[in-house]
Formats: structure tokens, sequence, C-alpha cells
């Protein structure tokens, strides 16, 4: 998922016609320099932190500032900072409101229903996953029809809003429809949504874009973050790779296998650390990539569990006997291999030096037995150049 | 006895001659499938492992008879495509495409539901009933005929699980891969109505995994409506737990989606679980121990 930093949310909802404060982005001090000089910061201002974690307002990430002088120390006290881990590269300066209420409207995707869900609440402005279950306004939306009037008359009751607003809130509801489906959202939340006086405005903004829908968006191509150097390296190739800090590199294809072999490695006591799941491939050259990433984490010790469907057991041992030759590997391997041409993927791998299991539990506590040291593997490097001149 | 795929289903693979398409028809022909015809727009009239190839899936249908369609198309054509089998009239399309828009694929379901198609997926190794007929990519050296139904959320895992079960003498009825998007065509509730209602079905095998609340909503229909013998996994008991997204997905949720979630509700719905894939095959023979001779 592409989560959208709030600026760029409010980017979509400008856009879309979605009302919004009065305010201006700032990426350094001399950016600031010259909004104060032109006029665009608002007064008195928001100064808000454009990070992706919640609970900015508690954490010191959003601050109030009346006068110039008081926005340059905000913006400098926050411009280049960590909040919750997250590098401050941009603040957004917006006009400060008297506002009435806050409320709350999303519109996600309800997998179990597999129907869009609107929520609406009163209660906005907080976690409104702490709300109870009555104080939150539900419509599941179909995503052909699209929302209906006694829809929208459901969500205006439970704002119970005053005249003009009811006007703004219709249009509200129907641009964040919009949204959520022209932008292939995940997720459009405006939390809180104020009323000030007798209109509505945006306060923040939140937008999740689905990965996949990114052949359709490529402008928010790049900003998925939050990835390791080398998880990066992976998802380039078309790896997925997770770093997690244990010891135990796993190399499996599928995700289901790859969770399973997991969990019967943490219940033997192994500690699993970097997990790569090849997914499925008939190409012995992106198992050697796949190998070649995982050597670069430096495991104690791989562990190889395949199932052969439209990935071969022959590809995999192809594949990792062409990279162990390129990068000669400092750790043990254990390997089971299973399903589709298993008999010649067993071979091939024999051939090269490396055994193999077909029993999980038993080669999982090979595995566990290596990882602790209470049993010694030969480096396959060694075993491997035994029967090389 | 099956379900969904039998000796009467009739193939067409739309996406015939992209690799995939022409790797996994030779797959489902060597399986005994009856692979009628292909389609890729604008290769009509060529063959491909000696199937003839249409431009159209209207004119595949028209010729050949054709009853499912198995869709190998990339992600952004996906949609198109599915719409084609629909209108065409084909009453099964399985979806073996992954990385599809979820928008795209609610467009897709409320389409074809509305016209009568089932879905299988997408994102998903497709099905097949062992002795008849696969629509998909699962490998054919795992199965044997029999009677145990196997319905899951996974690609590979199933086919470990299923050759567990062949292995320890066990053959399936049907075994579906169901796919694990966030939107999907047919659910786990869907295959255990289906399971319950099958005549050749004796025990089902219901392979789960963490996020999600299918695998609980399962345990509430298996607790009111099957009554045949279940057996369960849930992989994933140990995944690091993921980021959450906004506060919308918590309230969704609410604390449901965890794989001790879905563990405690199956059990409580009377399914023997399995704490690791190797215990499946111990499940089946319980299961099947209840059954009494038959």
């Amino acid at each position: 998922m592409v989560r959208l930093e709030e600026w760029r949310g409010k980017e979509i909802f400008r856009r879309y016609g979605l009302p919004l404060p009065k305010g201006v982005l700032v990426r350094s001090r001399e950016e600031l320099d010259r909004a104060l000089d032109a006029g665009t910061v608002p007064f008195p201002c928001v100064v808000k932190a454009q990070v992706l974690a919640g609970g900015r307002g508690k954490g010191g990430a959003v601050r109030f500032a009346e006068t110039p002088a008081a926005v340059r120390e905000a913006v400098g006290s926050l411009l280049g900072t960590a909040f919750k881990g997250e590098k401050v590269s941009a603040v957004l300066l917006e006009e400060k409101l008297a506002i009435a209420r806050e409320l709350y409207l999303s519109v996600t995707l309800d997998r179990s229903r597999r129907l869009p869900l609107l929520m609406a609440s009163a209660s906005g402005g907080m976690e409104v996953e702490t709300l109870p279950d009555e104080a939150i306004e539900k419509v599941w939306v179909h995503p052909m029809v699209g929302l209906v009037g006694y829809e929208r008359r459901k969500v205006a009751r439970t704002l119970s809003l005053p005249g003009p607003a009811q006007a703004d809130l219709e249009k509200t509801l129907d641009r964040l429809w919009r949204i959520f489906r022209e932008e292939d959202a995940e997720l459009v939340e405006i939390n809180p949504l104020a009323l000030v006086g007798e209109h509505l405005i945006a306060l923040d903004a939140k937008v999740v874009v689905e990965d996949d829908a990114l052949f359709r968006h490529p402008e928010y191509e790049g900003l998925q973050g939050e990835l390791t150097a080398l998880e990066e390296k992976a998802h380039e190739k078309g790896i997925a790779f997770v770093e997690i800090g244990g010891d135990i590199g796993v190399i499996a294809n599928g995700a289901g296998l790859t969770m399973a072999t997991l969990d019967v490695l943490l219940q033997e006591g192994g500690k699993p650390g970097v997990f790569l799941d090849l997914g499925g491939t008939d190409d012995p050259r992106k198992v050697a990539e796949a190998f070649l990433l995982m050597t670069e984490a430096h495991p104690k010790v791989v562990f190889v569990n395949i199932f052969g469907g439209v990935t071969r057991c022959d590809t995999v041992a192809k594949g990792l006997l062409e990279a162990m030759a390129q990068a000669p590997p400092r750790f043990p391997l254990v390997a089971r291999i299973r399903g589709n041409n298993e008999k010649e993927g067993v071979a091939i791998l024999k051939e090269g030096g490396v055994g193999s299991y077909t029993d999980l539990a038993e080669s999982v506590r090979h595995v566990v037995a290596l990882e602790e040291g209470r049993e010694r593997a030969p480096p396959l490097s060694a075993a491997r150049s035994g029967g090389a001149p | 006895m099956s379900v969904l795929v039998g000796e009467e289903t009739r193939v067409v693979v739309q996406g015939i001659t992209g690799h995939q398409g022409t790797l996994h028809t030779r797959g489902m022909l060597a399986f005994g499938t009856k692979v009628v015809a292909g389609v890729t727009p604008g290769r009509g009239g060529g063959t491909v492992e000696g199937v003839p190839v249409f431009d159209a899936v209207e004119d595949a249908v028209r010729v050949t008879g054709a009853n499912a369609s198995c869709i190998f198309v990339p992600a952004p054509f996906a949609k198109d495509a599915l719409f084609e089998a629909v209108d065409a009239g084909v009453p099964l399309a399985v979806i073996i495409t992954e990385h599809i828009p979820f928008h795209d694929m609610l467009d897709m379901l409320y389409y074809a539901r509305a016209q009568g198609t089932r879905i299988i997926g997408p994102n998903c190794p497709g099905l097949a009933s062992p002795g008849k007929a696969k629509v998909g990519i699962l490998p054919n050296v795992i199965f044997r005929p029999g009677r145990v139904g196997v319905v899951s959320r996974s690609g590979t895992l199933t086919y470990e699980m299923v050759n567990s079960v062949s292995e320890a003498g066990f053959g399936q009825s049907t075994c579906i891969g169901l796919g694990g998007d966030p939107v999907n065509g047919t659910t786990f509730v869907d295959a255990l109505e289906l399971f319950q209602k099958d005549a050749g079905t004796d025990a089902i095998v219901l392979v789960g995994e963490i996020g999600g609340v299918a695998e609980e909503e399962a345990a509430e229909f298996i607790e009111a409506k099957v009554t045949k013998p279940v057996v369960g996994y849930i992989a994933g008991r140990s995944a690091p737990p993921g980021k959450r997204m906004g506060h919308a997905g918590a309230i969704i949720t609410r604390g449901r989606g965890t794989a001790e979630s879905k563990v405690q509700a199956l059990t409580k719905a009377g399914v023997r679980m399995a704490r690791f894939p190797y215990e499946i095959p111990d499940r089946v023979r319980e299961a099947v121990a209840t059954l009494g001779g038959r």
C-alpha cells in the first residue's frame, strides 16, 4: 500500500474540490522565508510535520504560531528531525480555524462483505476505533451503483448538521466516494472534518493507494517507503523479502508456505531473521539472485523450503548451485525440496554437494541445531570444492 | 462426484499464447482436462499445444462449447477479459492473474454475479477434481482421486497439504484454491456449502491464513450448516504483526483476523485443527475414522 502524507492527500482533495484550510507547504527554511515574504503563510498558523505516523498532536509534531518569528521557530524545530523514526522533510502551514465540531468520514474496503464501507461519526478528531459501535454510522456501498439518496440521508442524520453544512456534506460524500474509486484508494479518511461556522472543512487527509493499481497512477510510484536497503533491492527484482532480525535465513515459495515454515521454525526454538518468498518462477537466474540477496543479509544458517508447483525443484536446485558457484556462502545450508521434478532437484543438489530432506519437521530440527551450534556442518563451499578439480 | 469441475468441464484458456498460458495449457491437458479452446485477441486461427486459438471468447464458446474459462491475462487487462467471458455466457471463470486492483475486482465480482458466472480467484492456483479435470496451475503429481474436499487461500501450502494427504492414502474429490486477494470471487463459505452438498465428498480440509475474517466466517458456517467432519490449519501463527492501515481497518476487524481468533473460532465449531502442516494427514485419518465404514 502507498500511504500518502497529509499534503499529498490534500492535493487530491483539492483536485476533487473538497474544502480545505488555506495553507502552504515548506521543505526548507529558504522556502519558509519566501512564503513569509509572499504573504502565503496564514496567521494564526498551525504548523504540521508531514509524517505518516499517527499521534502527531500529542507527540508535538503539530504546533501553533501567532507570529512569523514563532512560525520560524516551530518550523526550525521540526524540519530535519525525526518523529517516531520518520524524518520530517516537509511542514504544512495552515490557517488556524475556529472549530465548532469535529466529525469523522471515511471510505474503505470491507473485505469480509466484499463491499466498500462508508463510515461516519459525529465524534471525530480522536482515535475512532476507540468509539463504541453505535457512535459510528456504517453504510456498505454497492460499487457499481454508488452512494444513493437514502444512504446520504442516513449519514446526514448521524452528523446532524446545520442547513448550509448539509449541502456541503452532500458534496463531500460524493467527492470522497469518487476519490475512493477513481484514485484506487484502499482508504480515504477525513479526520477531523471540521464544522467551521456553518461550513465543512477537511482539516486532515489520509489517503492510502493500492500498490496493485500503481500502473494507473505512476505519480505515486516510489512512495511505498519504509523498506530496508536489502528489501528495496529485492522489491526491484520482484522478490518478497522481509527482515525481522534473527539468525536463520528462510527461502520458501508462496506466502502460505513461508508463514508455515516460520511457524515450525519458531516451534522448534529457531530464530528466523530473513524471509524470502520466491513466488512462482521457472527461471534459475531468479533463484540465484534470491540466494545472493540472502547472502548479503549474513544469516547464520539458511533453510530452503520449496514445494515445487510452477517453480520446479530442478529449477531451484540449478539456481542454488549457480549462486553458490558465484559467491561461495560462509553459512551452512539446509534444503527441503518436494513436488514437481523432486527427484531431478535432489540429484542436482547432491551432485553439487548439498544434501536435502523431504520431511519438514526433521529438516527444521537440523536447521535449529546448526543455528545453536549443537551441530556442525562443513561450509558449503568446502563441500563443493571437495568434488571439484 | 466432485464440485465445480468434472468430466463435463470444457476449458477455454484466455491468454493461451503467453508463456504461462501455454505452459499451463500443457499441464491441464496432461491432467486429462478437456481444453477445447484458447483466446488471444489478434492471434485467432492458430493452435497452441493442439488447441485451436480464437480472437474472442464468444467465438470459442460458439465453436467448441467451452463452459469454463481459465484466465492468464495480465492484470491491467484482466477486467476486460473477465467481462468478455461473462458476456459469452461462460458459467465458471478461474482467474490465475495476480496483482489485479481490488477496485477492478469489485466490478468483476458484481458483474459476474449479476450475470450468473462464478469466479474462482483472482491470484489463485485454480481447482482440480483428480481423475477428471483441472482448471489452473496446480501441480498434477500431488493428486489422487478420492473423497476428501480441500479448500485453501494459499497456493504452495495447498500443494504441500494435498501432497501429504495423498501420501497418507486419502484422495480428493475436488481441491479449490481460493486465492489470497482482498476481494475473492469464491469464499470459504461458498466452498464449504458445495462440499457439504456433494455426495462424493466425505470430509473437508480447510487451509487458512492470518488476515481478514474469512476463516471466522467459515467457522460460523461450519457450526450452523456443515455436518461432514472438517480438518483445519491456519498459517502465520508467528508472523510479525503487520502495520495497521489508518483507523478504518481496526474498526472493521475489531480484534478478529489473528491466527488465535481463527483457531479459536474453528475449534469451537468442531473443526479438528492441525498445529503444523505435517499434522494434517493424522487429523484427516481421525476425521475419516468418525465416518464409520463408509
